[in-house]
């Protein structure tokens, strides 16, 4: 996979294929019921829920306005606390970046804590490149990186598979990449966690170098944040010598006190937990204790573009935790890998193409793969209005946009917004329609032609009455001369 | 009482018995209602295709025939949502102030019709008279841009003779989505399947819902698919009376 590289088909023909897989289906169903019932159960014990949220959004919204010069605390508070800062505008730039001081280091290996910034830049592609194998440590990412297969959630990347196929991937791939799986290895959840954690643990007592994202990055202490659930962060951020963070500029929080609101937000909306089993902090570098030395990596990457935007800028709130994509329906049929991108879901629909323009189809289509039904705004933590949010970039698409097809839509819409300009052009335009009703009888509309088939290849269509309610009104209560 | 009635362009010309039934519930319950013959759409579909620009005239034809109302009643929470929401940022696009006052103007006076009968009118039970099970779709407009909450769901169980049926998973949305029908369709249907599955667990005879694209949608499979299931708006069961049957 790259993280980089779009070269995906549009949704629209991902969606199709992936609708069809009934394993797929099955497994994404149960996942995301699964998580979203404890999401609510937890999320319904706190009765300040809404007030977090609230504080949530406007911290992140102050931050966001003010990013310059909470960055530039942050990278002073580093350096002094002995780390150094990069920054980098492009993915290009972090991988070469990151490159470069793994090679410093003399290692040709890694070991990495999950993250979403590292998978959008493609980081493991790019050392490849350079002869440096990146070793996912985080059981879902492991998986998924065993199997060359792409990320399908940003919390759960392996949510596609069930625990049979894990099983399979298990067994086909460890050997190749260090201790094989147990030879009687079965599908219990127990056994597969074991032979992942006797997989990992090889790697975790060699590895000198380590590379993590983060959760937050808070501009008074300089103090990278990672939550986790497995432990396998804390080992790759205190055991290694050397460790490198790849962090998006928007996790920037300005005060460690501010932590308070997000460290009851995430876990909650993400993994339905209270709290998560670990929270690492990690602050500069200590002699004896930890990393002797820490760089991070700060990544532009579009971001700055999509802050400029008034309302498209409120995507960059997002704390990854990805509610939206357990509740959101069509992420439900689809999976992640239909949206082409790292950032799949709702959030991936409005944040990728402020990421990567709405040039190709691939990340033009994102935005309109959504049926506005809005259950994602009512679970954001950070009370992202998405719904508007992917309407507002449908607006940009539609505007950037000069293909034929999209000259071809426009010059339909616009028509259509002159009829319904009128009553006296739509009343004609009704008769038109009643007329063909007439021809089509009271059953219901079998087949029509495109683009309509995509209507009727699977439901039928409504016949057009022989009267509209504009035509009834006027037979009937026209003597009432005062209405309008 | 005096009220207009926004029939909405898809009920104006494709469902024209749940505009009239609409009427007859407002009627029945001593409103004196207008038809402003002005009015058209509006410009959901427009709007949320992205076509901002082009949704202006129906935007402009909404308020030019509504300003003045006291009270509008739409059959649909997705159009009222649309009008709530959306006018606003239409008429910016159009970049006509006086567009934007009068949208600010008429707005606060539109009301889904179960906001309408529940809030303003203060009713519950209109009189009906429906003795078939029901099951109750909650569209995604109502419940989530509206928060119409339980009110459809209190008229219909003040109908005698009905047998309310909870829907499973009620509020996952159908999957019509306006132009994602069309745009999306392998995934609108794989939506709507799921729905017309739970709808059929129900074992009801009639799937109401306050919008009648939703049904359009989710009704069109159920045809498609022979099941025998009837979809009306809550308009026409609100309508139905024991004296007129």
């Amino acid at each position: 996979m790259s993280g980089v590289d779009l070269g995906m088909p549009s949704f629209p023909d991902a969606a199709r294929q992936a609708v069809r897989d009934a394993q797929l289906r099955h497994n994404l169903g149960n996942a995301t019921n699964t998580i979203r019932n404890k999401r609510a159960a937890v999320v319904g014990e706190l009765d300040d829920w809404e007030q977090l949220r609230a504080s949530g959004a406007a911290i992140k919204a102050h931050t966001l306005s003010n990013l310059d010069s909470y960055l530039e605390q942050f990278e002073s508070a580093v350096t002094a606390a002995g780390g150094t800062v990069h920054w980098a505008r492009d993915a290009a730039e972090a991988n070469r970046i990151v490159t470069e001081l793994v090679r410093e280091t003399g290692e040709t290996e890694a070991v990495k804590v999950k993250s979403m910034a590292t998978q959008e830049i493609g980081l493991n592609e790019a050392l490849a490149s350079a002869g440096i194998s990146a070793w996912e440590t985080d059981l879902a990412e492991l998986i998924v990186q065993l199997d060359e297969d792409r990320p399908s959630h940003i919390l759960v990347p392996a949510i596609h598979r069930n625990r049979s196929e894990i099983r399979e991937i298990f067994r086909r791939e460890m050997a190749g990449s260090g201790t094989p799986a147990p030879a009687d290895l079965t599908d219990d959840p127990v056994q597969l966690a074991e032979a992942a954690r006797h997989h990992l643990r090889d790697k975790f007592l060699r590895a000198r170098v380590a590379i993590s994202g983060a959760n937050f990055a808070v501009a008074e202490t300089g103090g990278l944040v990672v939550v986790e659930s497995e432990g396998n962060g804390r080992m790759c951020l205190t055991m290694p010598e050397h460790l490198i963070s790849v962090v998006g500029i928007e996790k920037v929080v300005p005060s460690w006190r501010d932590l308070e609101v997000f460290l009851q937000l995430l876990p909650r909306s993400s993994t339905g937990e209270r709290m998560n089993p670990y929270t690492s902090v990690l602050s500069g570098v200590t002699a004896g204790d930890g990393p002797s030395d820490f760089h991070v990596v700060l990544l532009d990457n579009g971001r700055s573009e999509a802050l400029a935007d008034e309302i498209g800028s409120q995507a960059l709130r997002c704390i990854r935790c990805s509610a939206c994509l357990n509740v959101c329906p069509v992420y439900e049929r689809t999976g992640g890998h239909a949206y082409g991108s790292v950032y799949p879901g709702p959030i991936g629909a409005v944040l990728t193409p402020q990421l990567y323009g709405v040039e190709s189809e691939d990340t033009a289509s994102l935005p309109y793969a959504s049926t506005l039904c809005g259950a994602c705004y009512d679970v954001c933590p950070v009370a992202i209005e998405i719904p508007e949010l992917l309407v507002h970039l449908r607006n940009r698409t539609v505007r950037e946009r000069k293909g034929w097809f999209d000259r071809l839509t426009r010059t339909a819409m616009r028509a259509m917004g002159w009829v319904f300009g009128d009553s006296g052009r739509l009343a004609r335009a009704q008769r038109v329609a009643s007329l063909g009703g007439r021809l089509f009888g009271r059953r219901g509309i079998g087949r029509l032609p495109w683009p309509l088939s995509r209507w009727t290849d699977a439901r039928d269509a409504p016949t057009p009455p022989a009267e509209s309610f504009r035509q009834w009104w006027e037979r009937t209560r026209t003597n009432d001369e005062d209405g309008r | 009482m005096r009220v207009a009635l926004f029939a909405t362009c898809l009920g104006d010309t494709l469902f024209p018995d749940a505009v009239r039934a609409t009427l007859r519930v407002l009627e029945r319950l001593g409103c004196e209602v207008d038809f402003p013959a002005g009015q058209t759409c509006c410009g959901q579909m427009h709007t949320n295709t992205g076509y901002h620009e082009q949704a202006v005239p129906a935007v402009r034809a909404f308020v030019s025939a509504f300003d003045g109302y006291d009270h509008v009643v739409v059959p649909s929470g997705s159009c009222v949502g649309s009008i709530r929401h959306q006018h606003g940022i239409v008429a910016e696009h159009g970049g006509d102030r006086k567009l934007a006052e009068a949208v600010g103007r008429v707005s606060p006076h539109v009301y889904e019709l179960s906001e309408f009968l529940v809030d303003v009118l203060g009713v519950t039970d209109v009189g009906a008279y429906f003795p078939h099970r029901v099951t109750y779709h909650p569209t995604c407009h109502s419940l989530r841009m509206l928060r119409v909450g339980d009110k459809p769901r209190r008229l219909l169980r003040a109908v005698r003779g009905i047998r309310l049926i909870e829907l499973p998973e009620a509020e996952q949305c159908c999957g019509f989505g306006g132009t994602f029908a069309l745009k999306n369709p392998d995934v609108s249907v794989a939506m709507g399947a799921d729905k017309t599955r739970h709808v059929r667990e129900t074992g009801a005879e009639v799937l109401c819902a306050g919008d009648s694209s939703c049904l359009m949608h989710i009704g069109g499979l159920l045809n498609r698919q022979r099941e025998g299931i009837r979809p009306m708006h809550l308009a026409e069961i609100l309508a139905s009376a024991e004296e007129e049957r």
